[in-house]
């Protein structure tokens, strides 16, 4: 489904990604891994597109992204989260949602109604369905701001789903989360996949990525250093050695 | 009486300046172009009623069309630029427009007189209210028919998905963008909006004061059409009609008597407005308390 060959992007001397080969298949969970610096988040912003990458081609369902501007990339299905949170502020909670409907589907629809007139009824059942999905239906008038944060982390995966992602690319959504919020995210990115929707997670909070990805990538300045099953990962030396430093 | 229809009128037309700029701020653009299209719908305007004879309305319409397309053309190239970027580049294609005019002359002779406008000499004998024996309070609720409409739609954005996709670009573009909005769309879309309301402004204006000139549309214009819905906060409608009316009513008319000293006052005013009331003197909470007032707890 997602494929980078060669993907490289240097900021002046700096390699953040460097020469990358990926593949994500179809409603795979793939685990993208790595110490901090590494490359992570700058390989989800190649694939969304927000800078294009210095060298190597990125491949979605087969269709060349370079050239393809962001808000474009979400058309063809291809969502993201936010690693430090995004949402916008002085919005509602249900703005938020309202706001990141703009997938083919919901072109057509009429944006001049006010929310109790153009909130028609698929609209409003497909925002109070993620705000069930996301366990914030009754703060749906609050502002965003003034949420919790996990309440923002969970506000953030709906708005991208609100886009009816095909790819979702989950950039460290477990960051500052206790145990048991850990717990339901891991539930809900498994949910996720029963819907068919293929992710991408970036994550440094081991128990979620060894829990539900079928595959992991671990970067290291830059470059693969390894990929596999998760069991196998764990195992790898050289992830260990990236990870702990020396000696493995 | 008429002193205060005269008054009435002026918090009118500069209400529609203050609005042209809301909704352009709104998206987080901050534009010193709305004078060049307030210029330019009043000249589209007079020309239509003093030289072609026309109607008011539908020249006030022609205005308004004028100024949204040059809204639209000047947004394309500007929005491409941010920031302090945009705010010179919109700067310089309303002093453009005011030098334009500056050197612009059409004058047809009708009788023993040209009418018409003339360069620095302005744009005079704009005079279809008093020939049709328009009274000032006609004139007063001519202009505020149109105020009244234009805030009506632009709170109608405000409650729609539009107007909550404007603030999303107003509040973080790259999260706008990560969430499939069209930013060039929706930048350009809100210039445009904004355009027509100062064109439609600026139509109005020539007519009720009957002559307009260069310098009636220079940067201190540009400044007090971003100032007002700053001044008033960008939470409401009734922010920039609050401003207007705290500038042009209690600053310019209501510190009259203290001579050249007033314009020392005004600025150190508005210093303070600023710094008491940081989001404007309509905020958020205030609008709450007057919702409570009004027993309507819930909001929009």
């Amino acid at each position: 489904m997602l494929e980078l060959q060669q993907a490289s992007r240097h900021f002046g001397g700096v390699r953040a990604v460097d020469a990358l080969d990926l593949k994500v298949a179809e409603s795979e969970i793939v685990g993208l891994i790595g110490p901090n610096g590494s490359g992570k988040s700058t390989t989800v912003n190649l694939v969304t597109g927000l800078f294009p990458p210095t060298s190597g081609r990125i491949l979605y369902r087969g269709q060349d992204l370079a050239g393809v501007p962001v808000h474009r990339r979400l058309g063809l299905g291809i969502a993201r989260t936010f690693q430090n949170i995004r949402l916008f502020g002085h919005l509602t909670v249900w703005q938020n949602l309202w706001v990141a409907q703009n997938s083919p589907e919901d072109r057509a629809r009429k944006g001049f109604f006010p929310r109790w007139l153009g909130g028609s009824a698929g609209v409003r059942g497909e925002i109070g369905e993620l705000l069930e999905f996301a366990g914030l239906a009754h703060k749906q008038d609050e502002l965003a701001a003034n949420l919790a944060f996990g309440e923002q982390r969970r506000l953030e995966v709906a708005r991208a789903l609100a886009t009816r992602p095909k790819l979702l690319l989950l950039d460290e959504p477990a960051a500052g989360m206790n145990a048991e919020e850990i717990g339901q995210l891991r539930e809900r990115i498994l949910k996720l996949r029963g819907r068919g929707v293929t992710i991408l997670l970036v994550e440094h909070v081991m128990e979620l990525v060894m829990g539900v990805t079928d595959r992991i990538a671990v970067l290291n300045f830059g470059q693969k250093i390894a990929e596999g099953a998760p069991a196998a990962i764990q195992a790898d030396p050289a992830v260990r050695k990236a990870y702990l430093g020396g000696a493995a | 009486m008429d002193f205060y229809y005269g008054m009435a009128q002026i918090v009118g037309v500069h209400t529609l300046l203050g609005l042209s700029a809301y909704i352009v701020l709104l998206t987080g653009q901050v534009s010193l172009a709305q004078a060049g299209f307030f210029a330019i719908g009043a000249y589209a305007a007079g020309m239509l009623t003093v030289l072609a004879g026309w109607h008011l309305v539908p020249a006030l319409g022609v205005g308004g069309l004028a100024g949204a397309v040059t809204a639209c053309a000047v947004g394309f190239p500007a929005l491409r630029v941010k920031g302090l970027m945009l705010v010179i580049a919109t700067l310089a294609f309303g002093e453009g427009v005011r030098i334009f005019f500056f050197n612009f002359d059409y004058q047809i002779a009708r009788g023993d007189i040209t009418i018409g406008p003339l360069g620095g000499e302005g744009f005079r004998q704009i005079r279809f209210f008093p020939e049709n024996g328009w009274t000032t309070a006609e004139v007063m609720f001519f202009i505020w028919v149109f105020v009244i409409i234009v805030m009506l739609v632009l709170w109608w954005f405000d409650r729609s998905r539009y107007g909550a996709v404007l603030r999303a670009v107003g509040e973080d573009e790259v999260a706008a963008q990560s969430v499939g909005i069209n930013l060039t769309a929706v930048k350009v879309s809100s210039m445009t909006i904004g355009g027509a309301i100062a064109g439609l402004g600026g139509g109005l204006y020539a007519h009720y004061t009957t002559h307009i000139e260069h310098s009636s549309f220079n940067v201190l214009v540009a400044t007090f059409a971003i100032a007002y819905p700053i001044v008033g906060g960008l939470s409401n409608v009734l922010g920039t009609l609050l401003a207007v009316i705290f500038v042009q009513v209690f600053l310019v008319e209501g510190l009259r008597f203290l001579g050249d000293w007033r314009n020392l006052l005004f600025g150190a005013l508005i210093v303070l407005a600023m710094n008491l009331r940081p989001h404007g003197l309509l905020d958020a909470p205030a609008l709450a308390r007057v919702r409570r007032l009004f027993g309507k707890d819930r909001g929009a």
